[in-house]
């Protein structure tokens, strides 16, 4: 990554806009080759069209209980069947993928930040502020992630966190056990960075701290950035869906792909049902196997060195 | 190497230090107990236990005492099943042992021979069809593979018992047992060897083509060398060397035992025991337990670390 | 003499994301038994790609040998089956390449590299194959033989490494060793022991040697006969002490002006202007012109043959086409 990305910081100096989008351009035609991330792409756009304008055209969105038709096997009206509520199962599938697509996006873009601000700062500043942030990373790296949910899932549970909140909650558990990684990864990045030639061109012309970060040191992790977020989405939405399924993360009547699953748990439903719990586990299969093609596609287009 | 060695056990006894006063804060925030939960007892009787057990001490107190115990080897006492925790360690992580050690072994295996196949035929269909596969393995849901494996294997078609190690009400003894205990952990081995095998095929992959388009592996080949033997004398040995680094970061796996698919497969290993103990709020357990993985995890890094130098052919062999 | 290796209009050609690469493209050469050839040129002209198409060894499957013979011994080896050029590898033909640092398995010892083609071509026992590597390791010139078996390959110096790499190469008694760039990561007092060690068993064998390098000082000491390639493509051949005295190419005439003189202080060393064409955008024309103090119009057009200008020299330039020059 690291020619390409000096290549694009040099040529941004000496003419800002053409030769970038250029290099974009590049990258896009390359990403356009490789079938494997364009498959990928198609699922996760069809996956949340799915999700998000699907639930428009479905009658069934009335959340009511209908007696008479507790748990339907799939039919024609009803092309998921029904749960033990009456409820229609694929508008049901839909409205959850909003809330486990949300939820995946959300605290990506959350850890992300976090991840971002803290290890840049501490790959830029080093000294005690790198060693502050890095040790505390550390700790959260030791202690076992699950274990960790679980706990902040049973605080939730007993502060009697509305349902409605519970959601923002899971995200920000979420973030709060995947930053740690992602600042490791960045000061990293801002370590190797900081040597390099262009950025000791900085330095000599004497540019303030803010402008080197943010004008020059920034700009060069995007690519890194864009293909770590794209992967972890993929990451986000099984953790969500692991909690939610233990009934620690977002919980009924609101329904994610997680909870969903949670019918499994019910010996009849889980025998005589496979209606009720076999679609959301396939979607998230779909979605998140969808969404690491993908990253993976971006990430030989834009870091083609990095192999892992 | 020592004095860095010596450096290296004193940050982590130090952050083990933090982790356990951070794990046993969260814990103490966790609200409820093992006796507010019990609500066959009194409420004359519950403040009684609470006094017996100390659970109305100052949070920090209860760290000190709990600490110092540990340092003694004695890790409390757990509540619900009325054991010391370190018994019950060890009467369960052996199980936890024999599924994680078997999967391991199945995964490595196959990640082997796969990657090196993949990566001699790279930008084949063979190949194409393997970072298909290795993305579908990365993407499973642990549990809903779990369940879904169930209900075909075990459910419907009748392969394989759906849970736990023995047959109920079994009592087989010798060879009888073994053949049980196999069958039994037949179904959650292939799901932890299909959940782990995707990441490490990648890895070895990965690793391979690097490996084969090295000089002594055109060199190898100049000399007329046979192509299997070029693959598995010349570049697998290389391939594997940085592998060796893994082994340590598998210790937490392989004595943690899995939460959820002991849970799911209902294995009477020390991940179900935690999950169990989790909604009893046996607060002595769930503590041992986390801990006993940070530990784990720092030892195992520790060991990947040292592993890393010693197997670095530029430093020695 | 017969030719022992004869080369005739090879074509090796790299598929890239931009296009095509004709890195090897019509080149011909032949190689007597005996006879020390080298081929020069500035890197990426091709030079070690032919030696690669000869061992079979170009990295597929964007490389691949599109046209031509490679016959050696009087067998064409293009056609021959993995395992059948596998047992002309090694044996029969054999070869060193510029890094010996990195031409070696950095996990396996000196010896088990050493003994692997004995046991494999000549069918040694391992015990033979030990004892016959470590009498090589003494013939080419290192002591404590037994030890330096035993030991690994960052445990030596990059000047050993390269006498083991020649060891190897001569252990099975090939016909043909071709030698890539075999010095031009060494230093200098090194470079000229290895160039006499390779001298030393030619003479002893007879063997052939086919030299690759871009430094004329190793071509001055060594070749028979002088192979030139630019962009791909043969510009000049001829006897060395014909070449060096009249080189006709005028890309030739640059290589060698700039060539350091010893004794003779220059104010500045000359340098061809210019770059190597990308050989991307190459299209029917002289692929030097734009380099070249005397293009014409033609160079810009038309593509040169290789001729003969002297019964011991050709060269593909159009300076020395009478009907162009004159007419």
């Amino acid at each position: 990554m690291s020619s390409m990305n000096a290549e694009l910081s040099v040529n941004k100096q000496a003419s800002p806009v053409p030769v970038k989008s250029s290099l974009w351009k590049l990258s896009v035609r390359r990403l356009l080759k490789n079938k494997l991330a364009i498959s990928g792409l198609i699922v996760v756009v069809f996956m949340f069209a799915l999700c998000f304008i699907g639930p428009l055209f479905s009658p069934y969105t009335d959340n009511k209980i209908h007696m008479a038709m507790m748990n339907k096997a799939p039919s024609l009206k009803h092309w998921l069947g029904t749960d033990a509520l009456g409820r229609d199962v694929l508008t049901r599938l839909m409205q959850a993928g909003r809330i486990s697509l949300t939820v995946g996006l959300a605290s990506m873009l959350l850890s992300l930040f976090i991840g971002l601000l803290l290890g840049a700062i501490a790959g830029y500043y080093r000294g005690i502020v790198d060693q502050v942030i890095m040790r505390v990373a550390d700790l959260l790296l030791t202690i076992p992630g699950l274990p960790l949910l679980f706990i902040f899932g049973a605080l939730l549970s007993e502060w009697k966190v509305p349902t409605d909140y519970r959601m923002y909650m899971v995200m920000l558990m979420l973030s709060m056990i995947n930053w740690p990684g992602l600042a490791r990864m960045v000061r990293g990045q801002m370590l190797s960075l900081r040597e390099r030639e262009f950025m000791q061109a900085a330095v000599v012309l004497g540019l303030r701290d803010r402008r080197k970060l943010f004008n020059h040191l920034l700009p060069n992790l995007v690519p890194l950035l864009i293909v770590i977020a794209t992967l972890n989405i993929g990451g986000a939405i099984l953790s969500e869906s692991v909690l939610s399924f233990f009934g620690l993360g977002v919980m009924p009547p609101t329904a994610t792909w997680g909870n969903m699953i949670d019918a499994a748990n019910n010996m009849i439903d889980f025998q005589e049902r496979p209606w009720l719990w076999v679609p959301p586990g396939l979607s998230i299969f779909a979605t998140v196997i969808a969404i690491n093609l993908f990253g993976d596609g971006l990430r030989d287009v834009l870091d083609p060195k990095q192999k892992r | 190497m020592s004095t860095y060695l010596a450096k290296r056990l004193v940050y982590m006894v130090i952050i083990l230090f933090a982790a356990s006063l951070l794990i046993f804060c969260l814990y103490a925030l966790t609200p409820g107990d093992f006796i507010s939960g019990n609500i066959k007892l009194t409420p004359e009787r519950k403040a009684e236990l609470r006094e017996i057990y100390g659970l109305n001490k100052p949070v920090l107190e209860r760290y000190a005492v709990w600490m110092k115990n540990a340092f003694h080897g004695d890790l409390g006492f757990s509540l619900s099943q009325q054991k010391p925790v370190l018994t019950l360690f060890n009467q369960y992580i052996w199980n936890s042992f024999l599924l994680a050690v078997v999967s391991t072994f199945f995964t490595w295996l196959i990640a082997v021979i796969i990657g090196v196949i993949a990566a001699y035929k790279q930008y084949s269909w063979f190949d194409t069809l393997v970072m298909v596969a290795i993305f579908a393995a990365m993407s499973l849901p642990s549990f809903f593979i779990g369940l879904f494996l169930i209900k075909i294997l075990a459910v419907d078609w009748k392969w394989l018992p759906p849970g736990g190690m023995l047959t109920t009400g079994s009592n087989a003894t010798g060879l009888a047992y073994v053949k049980e205990v196999v069958h039994h952990m037949t179904l959650p081995v292939i799901v932890m060897t299909l959940l782990g095998v995707g990441s490490l095929t990648r890895y070895f992959r990965s690793n391979m083509i690097d490996v084969i388009k090295q000089d002594y592996i055109r060199t190898a080949r100049a000399k007329g060398m046979k192509e299997r033997k070029v693959l598995f004398t010349h570049a697998l040995r290389n391939a594997l060397l940085p592998a060796i680094t893994l082994v340590g970061f598998e210790l937490p796996a392989l004595f943690g035992g899995s939460l959820i698919i002991e849970q799911i497969f209902n294995w009477p290993g020390i991940g179900q025991l935690y999950m169990q103990s989790f909604s009893l709020r046996d607060y002595p357990l769930l503590m041992g337990f986390t801990m006993l993985i940070a530990v784990l995890t720092v030892i195992g890094t520790l060991i990947s670390d040292i592993l890393y130098r010693v197997a670095d052919p530029r430093v020695r062999l | 003499m017969g030719d022992l290796l004869a080369i005739e209009n090879l074509k090796t050609y790299f598929d890239t994301e931009e296009g095509t690469v004709k890195a090897v493209d019509g080149v011909s050469l032949r190689v007597k038994q005996g006879q020390t050839v080298c081929i020069v040129g500035e890197s990426g002209c091709g030079k070690s790609i032919t030696a690669m198409s000869v061992m079979g060894l170009v990295e597929g499957p964007a490389g691949k040998v599109v046209g031509g013979r490679i016959e050696f011994d009087g067998q064409d080896l293009l056609p021959l089956s993995r395992h059948e050029l596998r047992t002309i590898r090694g044996n029969d033909i054999a070869m060193i390449f510029q890094e010996p640092m990195s031409s070696l398995n950095p996990v396996l010892t000196i010896g088990e590299q050493m003994t692997e083609p004995l046991i494999e071509h000549l069918k040694m026992s391992r015990k033979a194959a030990r004892a016959r590597a470590i009498e090589l390791i003494g013939q080419v010139g290192i002591s404590r033989a037994e030890q330096i078996a035993d030991s690994y390959p960052h445990e030596l110096s990059g000047g050993m490494l390269q006498r083991i790499m020649i060891a190897i190469a001569i252990s099975c008694g090939p016909k043909l060793l071709i030698a890539d760039e075999p010095t031009t990561a060494l230093d200098v007092t090194i470079q000229a022991q290895i160039l006499d060690l390779l001298r030393q068993f030619k003479a002893e064998s007879n063997m052939s040697i086919l030299l690759i390098t871009h430094d004329l000082g190793v071509v001055a000491e060594m070749a028979d006969y002088v192979i030139v390639m630019y962009a791909g493509k043969v510009v000049e051949e001829g006897e060395v002490v014909e070449l060096f005295a009249n080189p006709k190419h005028p890309y030739t005439q640059g290589l060698l002006k700039s060539k350091p003189v010893i004794n003779q202080r220059q104010n500045e060393l000359y340098s061809i202007p210019g770059q190597v064409p990308n050989p991307l955008e190459l299209t029917e024309s002289c692929y030097f012109h734009d380099r070249c103090a005397h293009c014409m119009d033609i160079c810009r057009t038309r593509e040169p043959r290789l001729k003969n200008v002297t019964d011991e020299s050709k060269v593909a330039c159009w300076l020395y086409e009478e009907a162009v020059v004159h007419g």
